[in-house]
């Protein structure tokens, strides 16, 4: 399991990319793991508020549809369009397919670092198969 | 407490992801994933294990008779071997499981039914049973594989006597042998390819599983999963029950008037079809033309009101596009017809496409 140290991990399986006064968010590569072949996202719009803990997007794998949680409170300032016809580059390259980039952030989750996310992974997997 | 498959322990070791379906532990996928899976069967060939599904003996000198009042397709005029499918219907029309009966020979019949149904049909048919007729419920001790793909056949070929492989579909050889194992060998699938099925002793399932996938590695064979084995059939349209097919649908209602004789002179559920006549409602493909995946039980939109809702719907790997199938009112199931399916709130422009979504080129 891949899990780059420096990106900061939301218990629902997203990672945030600081830059700047942007914050990048994406799927985990365990999320896409355990959501098998993706092929379908949707996307909010530039400009739509999120909020820390909210759902700000859907992603959909043949056999279901996931909801994905933001970590931070903020405007979308960008859109990563290209998943619109290309949602399996998530499962590709996971910390690469960004889903939006969010600006004016004035809240967040709490996160964890990588060490802390992959103890928590491990939980949730011993968990599942107890 | 869900059963275990004779090929449980070949699923784990293969890294198949296991959920409980039907009653039974089985993959959803392995680690090529469904997609992958999916293709595979598209294009070269796929190994599924479908030993959840029920056997059913039906014999003596009333089996054709006991067939004939219990399902709505005629049974005579078969030749041994031959494969016929056929809903079975309760009184009021509505569907009690969809099925196939093979001729094995004169008063021996041999039925596949849907694994979750099993113990509902057969005591269904005990219930219903006249004359001189034995009733035997096999699930346990019969084991079933599926091996479909367009290399399928050339991979048989390999293991089985040039004999002993039916030629056409939907008939079946009772004593096959693949590679000295002996089994039945039926040309049929749930996968809309060419194909066999396998039903043999349990015990022998593991090593019939393993010839098979050793033989068929070089032409690309893979194992498969309840994942692709249902966008495989949604692909193909084929009906699943619980989905297009319960107690409250008439088989021609789930546009299965292929399989429902209404000369016969008297089957269960037909005057209770008769009485869904003209049809109120109907089981359509739907293309889907907006953003999105029309999932099962999605709300179907048009001049404003509900029309009915989607039975199943998924992306489609082989099409590359998302398809659903729905029971709408009759008025709205011409091919063309413009429809909204409202999925989570958001309107998705749909239509009304004839059935297959897919259909393979002939050989």
């Amino acid at each position: 399991m891949n899990i780059p140290s420096n990106l900061q991990y939301s218990k629902s399986h997203e990672w945030i990319k600081e830059d700047g006064g942007l914050v990048e968010i994406g799927l985990t590569d365990h999320a896409q793991d355990q959501l098998g072949d993706l092929v379908f996202v949707n996307l909010p719009q530039v400009g739509d508020p999120v909020t820390a803990g909210e759902v700000f997007a859907d992603v959909e794998s043949v056999k279901a549809v996931s909801d994905v949680y933001s970590p931070v409170t903020g405007t979308v300032a960008q859109v990563n369009e290209a998943l619109l016809d290309a949602p399996e580059t998530i499962n590709e390259s996971p910390y690469e397919a960004w889903l939006i980039r969010v600006e004016a952030v004035t809240g967040r989750e709490d996160l964890m670092d990588a060490a802390a996310y992959e103890a928590h992974v491990e939980k949730e997997l011993e968990e599942a198969d107890a | 407490m869900e059963h275990k498959t004779p090929l449980y322990d070949c699923h784990v070791a293969a890294g198949g992801k296991i959920v409980p379906f039907a009653g039974y532990l089985l993959p959803i996928q392995y680690s090529s994933g469904i997609v992958a899976e999916h293709l595979a069967v598209r294009r070269q060939a796929g190994l599924f294990d479908v030993s959840h599904m029920g056997e059913i003996l039906c014999r003596g000198r009333d089996a054709l008779a006991n067939l004939q009042r219990l399902m709505t397709n005629d049974f005579t005029g078969m030749e041994d071997g031959q494969a016929r499918y056929s809903p079975m219907c309760y009184e009021n029309g509505g569907i009690v499981d969809d099925l196939i009966v093979y001729k094995v020979k004169e008063n021996d019949y041999f039925i596949v039914v849907n694994a979750a149904n099993k113990d509902k049909d057969f005591q269904w048919m005990k219930d219903h049973q006249f004359g001189e007729v034995q009733l035997e419920d096999r699930s346990d001790a019969i084991a079933q594989i599926a091996l479909q793909g367009p290399k399928a056949q050339a991979i048989l070929e390999r293991l089985a006597p040039a004999g002993k492989i039916p030629a056409k579909y939907y008939h079946a050889v009772f004593d096959g042998e693949v590679g000295g194992i002996p089994c039945v060998i039926s040309r049929t699938g749930y996968t809309g390819e060419d194909g066999f099925e396998f039903y043999l002793e349990a015990g022998r399932a593991p090593e019939l599983w393993n010839l098979l996938l050793e033989t068929g590695k070089d032409d690309g064979l893979i194992p498969c999963g309840l994942g692709a084995r249902d966008t495989l059939r949604l692909e193909a349209s084929m009906p699943l029950y619980g989905h297009e097919m319960d107690e409250t649908i008439t088989p021609l209602e789930a546009d299965l008037a292929f399989a429902v004789k209404m000369n016969k002179d008297s089957f269960i559920g037909k005057e209770g079809i008769q009485e869904h006549l003209p049809l109120a409602r109907k089981r359509v493909g739907l293309q889907v033309n907006g953003r999105g995946i029309v999932r099962e039980h999605t709300p179907i939109l048009a001049d404003g009101r509900e029309i009915g809702a989607s039975t199943s719907g998924t992306h489609c790997p082989f099409l590359g596009r998302p398809v659903a199938m729905a029971l709408l009112e009759m008025p709205y199931t011409q091919p063309g017809t413009k429809v909204t399916a409202l999925v989570r709130g958001r309107e998705v422009e749909a239509e009304v496409v004839s059935m297959p979504f897919y259909k393979k080129e002939r050989a």
